[in-house]
């Protein structure tokens, strides 16, 4: 028999985080997270870690008028401020490293050694994507040498309000690295978190609450991924969608979901999340604006106005 | 109201042209009949006259031409850019020495009028030629990852309102990028993209690089569907958009959509009047309206309503009607009567839901399909005529007082393809433009198009970008290993 610990730990309620804010699941409903007992994920029932929010359809709606009420201060922000909060959520990560190192190696089955590189790798990517923020727009944008007396410059520019499957076996860098590059570039985003290991996702809104994000920038849900999906990729306030962690049946039928209002679509696709990510994270959720003004060349045969 | 200034006829000659009796799909570089042998008429839209007749493509043809685009593709994608550059550098150069003979056939099939299809469709075809093939062998330059690698075949469905120029859009940065292609033409103008076929016979184009299939929205449909396409590109209505984006789901095909839009083409109080009035003009009756960038919802600022209308009003009577072909023509035939009917019932519906209608005094010629320049005032932001495309010449007007109400009208919208901004004031056209939900912003001007730059929607406007660097991302596969296929 195992000796009794001097003194009885307290136990953490995980909640959803949305709008800035965490709540329970409006539905009242939870569901219980276990250890994964193999890296694969093959656990059968492992150790019982918590009872999670099973979020409602409800909650999905509520995330949406919560990220769409933040995109327009957030892609209002300057880069470089935006630039300053990703680096911040870096720096509170940081702070915080063990909690996540240990709920990631119960979530994924990992020894802390691995577990610690996982969030290690978190932590750069988010420092990455601060980076980013104000660089994308001259990497993929810029002035266009038009034949004729006109000034016309292209801009990158949010979609909007961008729903995140996030990938189900890796817990925390894998939804970092879905994440953060929705941000950086100025959407906002609601997270349906890995169904199966949601407590590192659910514990990162905690971190995102004390890093100057704004709310509803970053919406956490927890629950059955189809559940909460299917009526975020038919909202027809939602944009775009990530798919990353939908199986290919349930992608699928996102998609064509999406379709009704011609949402932008990211299908899912064998990433290495420990790999430097390329730039298509990005600019998948980004729009080119091209703006035309007369150059009015004076003297020449063009324009005179 | 009588025109003040009379003009003798100036029709361009139709000799330059020789039209065939009957064409067949283009497919493996040969002319050939459809399978089933089926035939559909094309006709001249201002006179009804029948100018063809051609080859309809079945399920049989599209399994036909992707068969020998596959085959293609791996020589063409295979070849040094340099060399592909050389070819669309020689299409290019022989568009332009036809392109008066391009010119004129395209105003017979489109019913636009001869000064549009001389002065804007085939120079910005030629353009996008050269512009593209000189991409073609600096990929690597592109910002689209060290190995830019094609996708395959492209499977490419083009609107009937710039047939030629849509192509180019469409062709030539798929053939830069060395993807092969097959492309429906609309039912309702192939002939020039049939005439590109010879062109590309002429540049000595290796067989089955380019396939054309005329046919209607089955084929399309056929063709979108084939297991065997990479990457569909579509540019037309929204609705049809949609039941792409539903066909191609779960699919690995690529997916560029360019669609509708309901462009609000916005009036400040300090804008130079005249050179509003034109570019209001330009920006609703290019093209008989028939354009999915068209400025068709004008917000004018309430202080300057009164004058601007009657300005616009004034300009509009002066707009001549008629002939295609004559070179004094403003406005041109509506290009079916299918979409005549549309045009009909949506002005109809918007004086009926209460909308004022105005035309200028306007003579219709008694055969073909033609709509004379419509304007509605009294319009408010729940008016169908306000919401839905109508894709005529047809403009609603509506008021507003200040930057941030224009800004909440022209975004209130399902469309997010062009705006237009008028003002004086730099800060505004700035503060404006950064604020639109729009893919092309047009300050002090309208409808310009360059090949150097990226064109494309917001929202329901579709997604991906045609032109310019960005153009090329719809036809290369992605450098990391997520786009592995």
């Amino acid at each position: 028999m195992s000796t009794v610990d001097a003194r009885l730990s307290v136990f953490k309620t995980y909640k959803l985080y949305v709008g800035g804010k965490f709540p329970r699941s409006e539905s009242g409903r939870v569901y219980e997270v276990t250890t994964r007992t193999s890296a694969a994920g093959a656990a059968g029932k492992g150790k019982w870690l918590a009872n999670a929010p099973l979020a409602s359809r409800k909650d999905a709606r509520d995330a949406v008028v919560a990220a769409r009420k933040a995109f327009g201060p957030w892609s209002g922000a300057t880069a470089y401020n935006r630039g300053q909060i990703l680096y911040r959520i870096a720096e509170m990560l940081e702070g915080r490293k063990e909690q996540f190192v240990r709920e990631v190696a119960e979530a994924e089955g990992l020894s802390k050694a691995k577990a610690a590189a996982q969030v290690d790798a978190a932590i750069d990517r988010w420092v990455w994507y601060a980076g980013w923020t104000d660089k994308i727009a001259q990497v993929v944008g810029g002035g266009n040498p038009v034949a004729g007396p006109f000034f016309n410059l292209s801009t990158p520019e949010p979609t909007g309000v961008v729903t995140v499957i996030a990938p189900q076996e890796s817990s925390f860098l894998g939804l970092v690295s879905v994440v953060a590059p929705v941000i950086a570039t100025g959407n906002t985003a609601i997270v349906v978190a890995s169904e199966k290991s949601p407590l590192p996702a659910l514990s990162l809104g905690e971190v995102l609450a004390t890093s100057d994000l704004p709310g509803g920038v970053i919406n956490v849900l927890s629950g059955r991924t189809a559940e909460i999906a299917t009526p975020l990729a038919a909202h027809q306030d939602v944009n775009a969608i990530d798919l990353a962690g939908a199986d290919d049946v349930l992608a699928k039928e996102l998609e064509i979901a999406a379709a009704d209002n011609l949402k932008r679509v990211l299908r899912p696709q064998p990433v290495d999340y420990t790999e430097t990510p390329g730039i298509e994270r990005m600019t998948a959720f980004l729009e080119t604006k091209t703006v035309w003004h007369p150059t009015g060349s004076l003297g020449a045969s063009g324009s005179s106005y | 109201m009588a025109s003040v200034f009379e003009y003798a006829p100036a029709p361009e000659s139709r000799s330059v042209v020789d039209i065939a009796p009957s064409y067949g799909l283009f497919i493996d570089g040969e002319f050939t009949e459809a399978a089933d042998g089926k035939v559909f008429k094309s006709i001249s839209p201002s006179t009804e006259e029948v100018l063809s007749e051609v080859a309809q493509a079945g399920a049989e043809d599209v399994d036909r031409a992707v068969k020998a685009a596959r085959k293609a593709f791996e020589k063409w994608s295979a070849l040094p850019g340099s060399e592909r550059a050389k070819y669309l550098f020689r299409i290019a150069r022989i568009i332009q020495e036809r392109s008066r003979e391009l010119a004129v056939l395209e105003t017979l099939d489109n019913g636009k009028p001869i000064k549009e299809t001389r002065d804007a469709d085939l120079p910005l075809v030629a353009a996008h030629f050269f512009y593209y093939a000189g991409w073609a062998d600096k990929l690597e330059h592109a910002g689209f990852g060290a190995n830019p690698r094609p996708l395959g075949v492209a499977g490419q469905v083009i609107p009937w309102n710039f047939p030629l120029l849509m192509l180019a859009w469409k062709i030539a940065p798929a053939l830069a990028t060395g993807n092969t292609v097959v492309l429906k033409p609309a039912e309702t103008t192939p002939l020039s993209a049939l005439f590109f076929a010879d062109i590309c016979r002429q540049a000595g184009l290796p067989k089955g690089v380019v396939n054309i299939l005329p046919g209607y929205g089955d084929t399309g449909a056929a063709l979108v569907a084939h297991e065997d396409v990479n990457k569909v590109a579509f540019t037309g209505s929204t609705a049809v958009g949609k039941e792409i984006a539903r066909t191609v789901a779960g699919t690995r095909k690529k997916l560029t959509l360019e669609l509708g839009g309901k462009g609000a083409n916005i009036v400040f109080d300090d804008a130079p009047i005249d050179q509003a009035v034109e570019g209001i003009v330009t920006g609703i009756f290019f093209n008989q309206g028939q354009v999915c960038c068209a400025g068709s919802r004008l917000l004018v600022q309430e202080s300057i309503q009164e004058e601007l209308l009657d300005s616009l009003k004034r300009r509009l009577s002066t707009l001549r009607l008629g002939d295609p072909l004559d070179k004094n023509t403003d406005i041109g035939a509506i290009n079916s009567a299918e979409q005549l009917a549309r045009i009909t019932a949506l002005t109809e519906q918007g004086e009926a839901e209460g909308a004022e209608r105005w035309s200028p005094a306007c003579e219709l010629p008694s055969s073909g399909y033609w709509f004379a320049p419509t304007l509605f005032t009294n319009v408010t932001q729940a008016h169908t005529i306000a919401r839905d495309e109508i894709f005529g010449p047809v403009l609603s007007v509506l008021t507003f007082r200040t930057p941030e109400e224009a800004v909440a009208k022209a975004n209130n919208s399902q469309y997010g393809l062009s705006a237009g901004i008028w003002t004086e004031k730099g800060s505004r056209i700035l503060a404006v433009a950064n604020k639109l939900r729009a893919g092309v912003v047009w300050s002090n001007t309208f409808n310009k198009f360059d090949p150097t730059s990226p064109f494309g929607g917001y929202k329901e406007s579709g997604f991906g970008r045609e032109g310019g660097r960005h153009g090329l991302e719809a036809y290369l596969a992605p450098s990391s290993p997520e786009g592995e296929r």
